[in-house]
């Protein structure tokens, strides 16, 4: 009898490990940006040209980050719930629109000048935010996708959510889910509005 | 060693920089693709990492275009003068261990580096104990002089081994 015991608690040893592992998303990388403060960056205005926005704007307040394009499927699944959330007042959210033009396979961005490219990027995004909805503060602008490198952004969307000294205290990888917006940004995000 | 590697490479950067140089003076932009030992650094920083789009995939080796991005980067850091291990921590700093083939030794990883080993150990220390307690359990048999005299009268008895056919 003692002598199957061992196997048989081996192979359920196994059993736990398997059953973790298969049930992560690998995708899922964790960031080594939550706990650090948001990196600084400089971009344009979706709505006004040629005024820039950066982080430190949003010093004393909770917010999300929200990176963001036309041409990702998952946003345009995510899109209602941040409407939704955004009419409820909830929280302040900042889109980042990512790589607008050059992101989307289907425009030789290289052929464009960088003030067709900005034009562009001007008229899709604007296009799609009034045909679904507008739930952001304001929009800003990452044509190139620099400022999505400094955040590590690997898919969009993806959304950070950053406290009133503007540390990222959360990164939701993929869509935000009405489980995720309940169970951990709300809750996070009341807590730090509590902090000074 | 490493040091004297990186001196050996930007001495072979400045040589091959030199003609290059020249044409910068002469108002001719050269397109960052056309700088070999730049190129060359890039393949090798970029085969140790992961591309995170299609992970299995290098960095080198990746058609995502987060790939491409990040290669530019790369590209730029190595002619801003960045050493492997800085153009590296870039990277970890924004996308975290997970973007270097070959983890950083540290106690978060003791168990991946050195699990292994420690299995393998726990294994030969299994087998040893297995291999004595087994050992102490057989009991060598004994042969009475009866038995042995038998024995031997069997082995001179026996004709010696047919010859194989073949």
């Amino acid at each position: 009898m003692k002598r199957f015991l061992i196997p048989l608690g081996l192979f359920l040893v196994l059993v736990v490990f398997l059953a973790i592992g298969l049930n992560r998303d690998p995708h899922e990388v964790p960031s080594p940006l939550v706990g650090k403060p948001a990196p600084a960056f400089s971009v344009e205005k979706l709505a006004e040209p040629g005024k820039t926005f950066s982080p430190t704007d949003m010093q004393g307040q909770v917010w999300l980050l929200n990176v963001w394009a036309s041409w990702c499927v998952s946003c345009r699944a995510e899109h209602p719930l941040l409407v939704a959330f955004s009419r409820q007042g909830g929280l302040p959210i900042v889109g980042l629109n990512y790589k607008e033009v050059r992101g989307d396979g289907g425009i030789d961005a290289k052929k464009l000048s960088p003030a067709d490219e900005a034009s562009l990027t001007r008229q899709r995004a604007g296009a799609w935010l009034s045909q679904h909805g507008d739930p952001y503060t304001l929009s800003v602008l990452d044509m190139d996708g620099r400022v999505g490198i400094d955040y590590g952004v690997y898919g969009v969307p993806e959304t950070y959510l950053i406290d009133k000294k503007g540390v990222i205290r959360f990164k939701q990888i993929g869509p935000i889910t009405p489980d995720a917006l309940e169970k951990k940004i709300l809750p996070l995000a009341r807590q730090l509005a509590t902090e000074s | 060693m490493k040091a004297l590697r990186r001196t050996l490479t930007t001495c072979a950067t400045a040589l091959l920089l030199g003609p290059l140089g020249l044409t910068a003076l002469a108002g001719e932009a050269t397109p960052m693709a056309d700088n070999p030992v730049v190129e060359a650094r890039l393949i090798a920083i970029s085969e140790e990492l992961r591309c995170l789009v299609c992970q299995n995939e290098s960095l080198a080796g990746s058609r995502a275009e987060l790939a491409e991005d990040l290669r530019r980067e790369v590209r730029k850091l190595i002619q801003d003068g960045k050493s492997d291990t800085e153009i590296k921590d870039y990277l970890v700093a924004r996308y975290g261990d997970f973007v270097l083939y070959r983890p950083p030794v540290k106690p978060t990883t003791w168990l991946l580096w050195f699990g292994p080993f420690a299995l393998l150990a726990g294994a030969v220390a299994g087998l040893v104990a297995y291999l004595r307690r087994r050992a102490s359990r057989v009991q060598p048999a004994h042969l009475s002089a009866a038995d042995k005299a038998s024995a031997e009268a069997l082995l001179a008895d026996t004709p010696p081994r047919p010859k194989d056919p073949a």
